[in-house]
């Protein structure tokens, strides 16, 4: 196995890479205080809302894009996208799923998600979000009966607004990076998840993210509240159709763990990575953010293959005394696609505890870059912290670099940081292959024995379709 | 079984193999010894397909096929084996992992059905008791912090669970303790059968007590210059390669 086979082999197949020939609504590119007014008059918003977003617009206005991400790539024409598509059946949103267009439905079977409650993933709720609307959340019922509620962001505006209006922005402020700020002006829609006192949710939360239209851009917004001494699991996938042009996803995502509650959101992110020279693919810009107040539990777990460009660091604000962030991540990049991903631990109470594993895999002539700060505030007694970040490297054009921040202001918080970098050696595919494996498949196999760590914090159901979508990733990363 | 013919092989521009011919039957078991460097683990490698080893010339078959147009892993499927002299870790992935994946492999490509986890297991927790391994070193990464003996035992363990046609052991009795060897060559003796041969590459002539070898071959300079029954490795013992003419 020579280097020139590796390489040769980072030619993958983008399962999810069709389109839908449905007829949209689809908002002109363009971006001004009257393309937010048109969002917010479309879904009925009320005025506060409305002025809270453009209140966000003008501070984006003034902000700059960040330019310290080890990610090349050309400047972002903002007015050359369209904020807004809707499949056209949904203007007047299906009461149903009878009512939803079943060419949508079709969409999501081929996508291996079937929204028909009897198909349906056995213990799992999903919210299927397409282009800039939330299709249909299933098992509704059955979560309502526990007291969970599950909904898209827009339903909450209107059925839940006390709680919106307490929690939207308590996390990720409009400002916070330029991102964050253009995604809280024209944000189009997402999840939202209560879960009240004591309730551990009965079921998987999921919500699966598509990107349909041409030249329109993805800016969904999900924000979950577990009450006092609940419990959630949460899941979200992404895909997208394969286009020449880049597209535009800046996602925020809100979690607040209330006293004692514990969270755990995990990200299986497969968007069009673009082709094997780089054209097309989506910009995925976003912005993640949890809050664990006492004795409470945020975990971010995140596979993520696809995007041609990835700039997302889940974070954790341990603001609770005995409060603990986890933060698991497998992020692999092939052909020309570049990530710079990682954590941030902000430790702020008490005997708080943070753990980061890291897992980068780089394959063909991608770049692959971790990027994590821990923070030990000076009240953060007797806080710790534990990060392990590894990096494998396929084939020898591609790269894996490291940029840990540590911050401690507190004599008595420990931090501890390891890494290492390996590479799949061609000693070691040759042993897979003379003991009858195909190169690919001994890839594959010690790419999935390098993430074991990570893979076994994902929910069941979704750990093997981790493993697969690894290998698919991979296919031609090796010939 | 295998059949080679006049075959000269390169690594790296170097001609290594320069003209060899061997000839093992069904059922045979052969010695090779040979000074350092006289291409021994070459030639199992090139039988092998290791990539960056350039075939220049002649032929090689394995059970009437060209064993020099296959990939490495039709090889292996075909019923070639190669316990290595220096076998190499995997990290993180299981030996049992490793060693289902090859087994599954191989079947699958002899049309067999796959082994269900339970046989499977079985026949693991066999194969490691057969070569003294504890049931432990199934969960551990493939070699990964075994020690050199362990190694050895383990390529013997895949070995067993694979069952090859061809078995090429590149010094898999160095580096041994006593009782180990004894194991191993026990191990080699249950699967001599008619339609399995072995190619023992060896420095010992010890080895050859416990396995009675059909013939043994002297490789040096890259090609086999005398070959005889088990009496030739004492007399190797004795007196060394010096006295053989042509020895590099
Ligand atoms: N990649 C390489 N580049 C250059 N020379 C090589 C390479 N691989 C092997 N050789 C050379 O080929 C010759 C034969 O090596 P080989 O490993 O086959 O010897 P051997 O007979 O197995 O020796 P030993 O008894 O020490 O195991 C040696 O001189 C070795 O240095
Ligand atoms: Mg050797």
């Amino acid at each position: 196995m020579s280097q020139e086979h590796i390489e040769h082999a980072i030619r993958k197949e983008y399962a999810a890479g069709f389109t839908t020939d449905i007829e949209s609504d689809t908002l002109p590119p363009g971006l001004n205080e009257d393309t937010i007014r048109f969002i917010s008059g479309r879904k009925n918003e009320p005025e506060w809302l409305l002025e809270w977003r453009l209140e966000a617009y003008r501070d984006w206005l003034k902000m700059a894009e960040p330019a310290w991400a080890h990610v090349n790539y050309p400047p972002v024409k903002f007015n050359e996208i369209s904020y807004f598509s809707s499949p056209k059946a949904m203007k007047d949103r299906p009461q149903s799923l009878d009512e939803v267009d079943p060419q949508l439905i079709e969409t999501y079977n081929k996508l291996g998600i079937p929204l028909h409650e009897q198909a349906a993933l056995a213990g799992v709720a999903v919210d299927a979000v397409f282009d800039s609307v939330s299709v249909t959340t299933t098992f509704r019922e059955k979560l309502w009966e526990a007291g969970v509620i599950f909904c898209s962001i827009s339903e909450a505006v209107h059925d839940y607004p006390e709680l919106i209006k307490k929690y939207l922005g308590s996390v990720v402020p409009r400002k916070d990076n330029f991102y964050a700020a253009l995604n809280s002006a024209v944000f189009s829609d997402g999840s939202f998840v209560y879960i009240p006192k004591g309730v551990r949710c009965p079921m998987e939360l999921s919500t699966y993210f598509r990107i349909n239209e041409a030249n329109t851009g993805q800016f969904e917004r999900t924000l979950i509240v577990a009450d006092e001494g609940s419990h959630v699991s949460y899941l979200e996938g992404c895909t997208a159709p394969m286009r020449d042009e880049n597209q535009l996803h800046a996602a925020v995502v809100e979690l607040v763990a209330l006293d004692g509650a514990e969270i755990k959101y995990s990200t299986v992110q497969n968007w069009y990575p673009g082709d094997a020279d780089g054209k097309g693919g989506i910009y995925n810009f976003v912005t993640k953010r949890g809050v664990a107040h006492r004795d409470s539990k945020i975990s971010w777990t995140q596979v993520e293959t696809g995007s041609a460009i990835t700039w997302k660091y889940p974070s954790c604000i341990l603001r609770g005394d005995n409060s603990v962030g986890e933060f698991y991540s497998v992020a692999l990049t092939n052909n020309a696609q570049q990530a710079d991903t990682g954590t941030k631990m902000i430790h702020l109470g008490k005997n708080t505890r943070s753990t980061i594993i890291s897992k980068g895999i780089s394959a063909g002539k991608s770049s692959n870059a971790y990027r994590g700060l821990v923070r030990m505030s000076p009240r953060a007694e007797g806080a710790r912290n534990y990060t392990q970040c590894d990096s494998l490297l396929i084939g020898d054009r591609c790269a894996a670099h490291t940029f840990p921040y540590i911050e401690s202001r507190n004599p008595s918080a420990v931090v501890e940081h390891e890494a290492t970098t390996s590479k799949v050696s061609d000693d070691q595919l040759y042993l897979c292959q003379q003991r009858g494996l195909d190169a690919e498949k001994a890839v594959s196999m010690i790419v999935n024995g390098f993430c074991k760590e990570v893979f076994r914090e994902l929910p069941m159901e979704f750990a093997m379709e981790a493993g697969k979508l690894l290998e698919v990733s991979l296919e031609g990363s090796v010939g | 079984m295998l059949k080679i013919d006049n075959l000269h092989a390169s690594v790296e521009n170097k001609a290594i193999l320069k003209g060899l011919d061997l000839a093992v039957g069904a059922g045979e078991v052969h010695a090779i010894m040979g000074p350092n460097g006289s291409g021994k683990s070459t030639l199992g490698h090139v039988l092998a397909g290791r990539p960056g080893y350039t075939v220049t010339a002649g032929s090689a078959q394995l059970l009437g096929q060209d064993l020099l147009t296959l990939d490495t892993e039709e090889r292996a499927h075909l019923g070639l084996f190669l316990a290595y002299q220096y076998p190499v870790e995997i990290p993180g992935v299981s030996n049992m992992e490793f060693l289902k994946a090859s087994v599954d492999a191989v079947r699958e490509h002899r049309n067999e059905p796959a082994l269900d986890s339970v046989s499977f297991m079985k026949q693991a927790r066999e194969a490691c008791k057969a070569v003294n391994l504890d049931q432990a070193f199934l969960k551990r990464g493939v070699n990964e912090g075994f020690s050199g003996g362990e190694k050895k035992r383990n390529e013997l363990m895949q070995m067993m669970l694979l069952a090859p046609k061809l078995c090429i052991m590149d010094e898999t009795d160095s580096g041994l303790d006593i009782d180990a060897l004894q194991v191993v060559a026990d191990g080699i003796n249950a699967m001599r059968s008619p339609d399995r041969s072995f190619i023992l590459v060896t420095h010992y002539q010890r080895l050859l007590n416990f396995i009675k070898p059909d013939r043994v071959h002297v490789l040096s300079g890259g090609r086999i210059v005398k070959s005889g029954d088990h009496s030739l490795a004492l007399e190797l013992e004795e007196r060394g390669y010096a006295w053989l003419e042509d020895v590099a």
